[in-house]
């Protein structure tokens, strides 16, 4: 990555997300109890780089997303855009720095105001942010973006209802796109789609990536999905970090059991290689975020576990110039 | 003869913008034993082809062909008939666990209810075997576990109870109904194995309904793509994999993103799927297809074997011979 600038573009140190949910007793005032969705999280992001999250439902990575942009505050920790600390900002801080990050959402067509025409739908984020472009101005560029993600200009006058799911995304990533961000935070973009959409939509997202010069975070619960778009993969687990990984590092040589257990989890389309593949099958369920195992949270599912995980400060840490591991045993 | 044989099976809907239909001439026979899979993107007609069999389609939907089993046309059943096969020699499997298991009833009740129905044995014994079954697809502490309600399960679990559900009366066919899609890929795992042993220890015989291809090459030995509500390609799941004949089939396997090896560029399907309401007049997948010709808008070509390879039934006007160097760039082989 020799052509990135020294300076990431957004650092997050050990943020944590936690909410208060009802009490194990059966009174109104018995005790709240913590639900710990997002605990310890921190990385650093380039410009023009993109950032794979993975991992499966519960793990705290949608978020951990939204705790980057406030949109669900951070309990503790630090989100430092451009050298600039966000987590004491002002709402006017934020307001300013939604210009620059953009979301994409995970379901298409919820994600689009049923009310509006794909014009306002589009053209709101420049309404909003920049309300000194007249009009004509804002219709232009609006115009401008639709060609650019694949739609037609005709269908400027229609509403979500009237278009599938793929081009809901397209509108989504327009949307995302108007105000020439720096970073699109992707929640998901893809796994409502069908593959041959789903096709679309990612060389879409990479083509613009590299005219734009984007950063991207683009979180998935599919590993080949990840693999296909991303530079570094973060892999979370009951919302801690597992690994963090240059691509080819993580998928050749996996540092943490979860990721193998990952990795060999994802039915390969080829019937040879999947009905000879030994899956490492991981046995149990999720533990309850509100009451996670001690030390390692994988611990409990791990095959490789001893007594020290369950005792120990599990952090992530180096274990090769490509990889961080929170494995004791890496 | 075969379990299973359906011949021109036909699905049409009557909706307010007309007749839709849904499926359209499919036909495929399963042995005692074997797995077949049906891929297809959504609105392909995958679902309603088998919901068709069950006798489970909306109300405003008619059925055409036939549907054998052991002989007998399951389209031309009384519900009365169809409920004494239902649920004991035929069983399905839903997409999403948490909808189909009823809310205000105990898992206990619902398992028990099946055997008491078709098997007539009584509550007692029935929970017994129950709780045996939830045993077989590991469930832990079965025996307490029974009496709780399905909320109180996980999503991986409420699928592993509706799996024990489907096979409480050992039944010949399991249709499978998109099982794994709402589950996250290390559970997905868990029940692939799970049905994997279960149809090696009861000889249950499959038929796998999925968008993924991966989950077909590890369970299937045929497969059927479907798009548009017709079949394009159907062969054994080596053949579709590793020669696949129908353009749709390639450009499948070419959009996906894999795993076992680098691909700088998806290779996708250009358009968006047909409106079942207007159909093309001749191949559904002519529009998006770059191997089309003036032919295949105006002329439905027939499912044949192939001429490369008899064992395969493809439909499409383009020769198979001429596909073959777009089949090797994504079978990778």
């Amino acid at each position: 990555m020799s052509e990135q600038a020294k300076q990431p573009i957004l650092s997050v140190r050990d943020v944590k997300v936690h909410f208060q949910v009802k009490g194990d007793g059966k009174w109104p005032w018995s005790a709240k109890r913590t639900l710990k969705a997002v605990d310890g999280v921190s990385f650093d992001l380039y410009a023009g780089e993109t950032l794979g999250v993975v991992g499966e439902s519960g793990c705290g990575k949608s978020t951990l997303s939204r705790a980057i942009l406030n949109l669900i505050p951070a309990t503790a920790g630090e989100i430092v855009w451009m050298g600039k600390d966000l987590t004491r900002g002002t709402d006017k801080d934020w307001h300013a720095v939604r210009k620059d990050i953009q979301m994409i959402f995970q379901d298409p067509l919820a994600s689009l105001n049923p009310r509006m025409t794909v014009a306002h739908i589009i053209g709101e984020p420049l309404r909003v942010h920049k309300p000194e472009l007249s009009e004509a101005e804002v219709m232009k560029r609006v115009r401008a973006m639709m060609a650019r993600v694949g739609l037609r200009e005709q269908m400027i006058n229609r509403y979500p209802h009237e278009f599938s799911g793929g081009q809901c995304q397209r509108i989504g990533i327009a949307r995302a796109l108007i105000l020439e961000p720096k970073l699109i935070i992707c929640d998901e973009p893809v796994s409502a789609l069908d593959v041959s959409i789903q096709a679309q939509i990612i060389n879409l997202l990479k083509e613009l990536q590299r005219e734009m010069g984007l950063a991207l975070i683009f979180i998935a619960h599919d590993l080949a999905v990840v693999k296909h778009i991303s530079d570094r993969i973060l892999v979370m687990y009951l919302g801690r970090e597992m690994e963090l990984a240059q691509k080819h590092a993580l998928y050749d040589a996996p540092a943490h059991p979860y990721t193998r257990a990952l990795l060999s989890a994802i039915p390969i389309p080829d019937p040879q290689l999947e009905k000879n593949k030994v899956i490492q099958i991981l046995q149990g369920d999720l533990p309850s975020p509100i009451n996670p195992p001690s030390g390692c949270v994988f611990r409990t599912r791990c095959p490789q576990a001893e007594a020290r995980c369950g005792t120990e400060k599990i952090q992530l840490r180096q274990i090769s110039e490509q990889s961080q591991s929170s494995c004791l045993l890496a | 003869m075969s379990l299973l044989k359906v011949s021109n099976l036909g699905v049409q809907f009557q909706t307010n913008d007309g007749v839709v239909s849904a499926v359209n001439g499919v036909s495929f026979e399963l042995e005692k034993g074997q797995t077949l899979g049906i891929v297809g993107e959504s609105g392909s007609g995958k679902s309603q082809t088998v919901l068709a069999m069950m006798g489970l389609l909306a109300r405003n939907g008619k059925t055409s062909g036939e549907a054998l089993y052991q002989g007998k046309n399951l389209l031309a059943m009384s519900p009365a008939e169809l409920n004494r096969i239902r649920g004991d020699r035929l069983a399905m499997i839903f997409q999403d666990p948490m909808t189909s298991l009823n809310p205000y009833l105990t898992v206990e009740r619902q398992m028990t209810e099946v055997l008491e129905l078709h098997k007539g044995i009584s509550r007692r014994d029935a929970k017994k075997r129950a709780i045996e079954l939830l045993d077989a697809v590991r469930i832990p502490e079965a025996a307490r576990r029974i009496n709780m309600y399905p909320h109180e399960f996980s999503g991986g679990m409420r699928q592993r109870v509706m799996i024990a559900m489907a096979l409480l009366c050992e039944p010949e066919v399991l249709i499978a109904d998109e099982p794994t899609t709402a589950l996250d890929v290390t559970v997905q795992a868990q029940i692939l194995t799970l049905l994997k042993e279960l149809q090696r220890d009861f000889g249950t015989s499959i038929v796998m309904i999925t968008h993924d291809l991966g989950v077909v090459a590890g369970l299937c030995e045929k497969v059927m793509v479907m798009y548009g509500g017709r079949a394009m390609e159907y062969g054994s799941a080596d053949n579709i994999f590793y020669q696949p004949s129908h353009p749709y089939t390639i450009g499948l396997l070419g959009a996906l993103p894999r795993l076992d090896h680098d691909g700088s560029e998806l290779v996708s399907i250009p358009g968006n799927p047909p409106n079942m309401a207007r159909m093309p007049k001749g191949c559904p997948f002519s529009e998006r297809c770059t191997h089309a010709s003036s032919r295949c808008a105006d002329e439905l070509p027939a499912l044949a074997a192939s001429s490369v390879n008899p064992q395969v039934l493809r439909a499409c006007h383009k020769p198979a011979d001429e596909l073959q160097q777009a089949a090797q760039e994504v079978a990778h082989v």
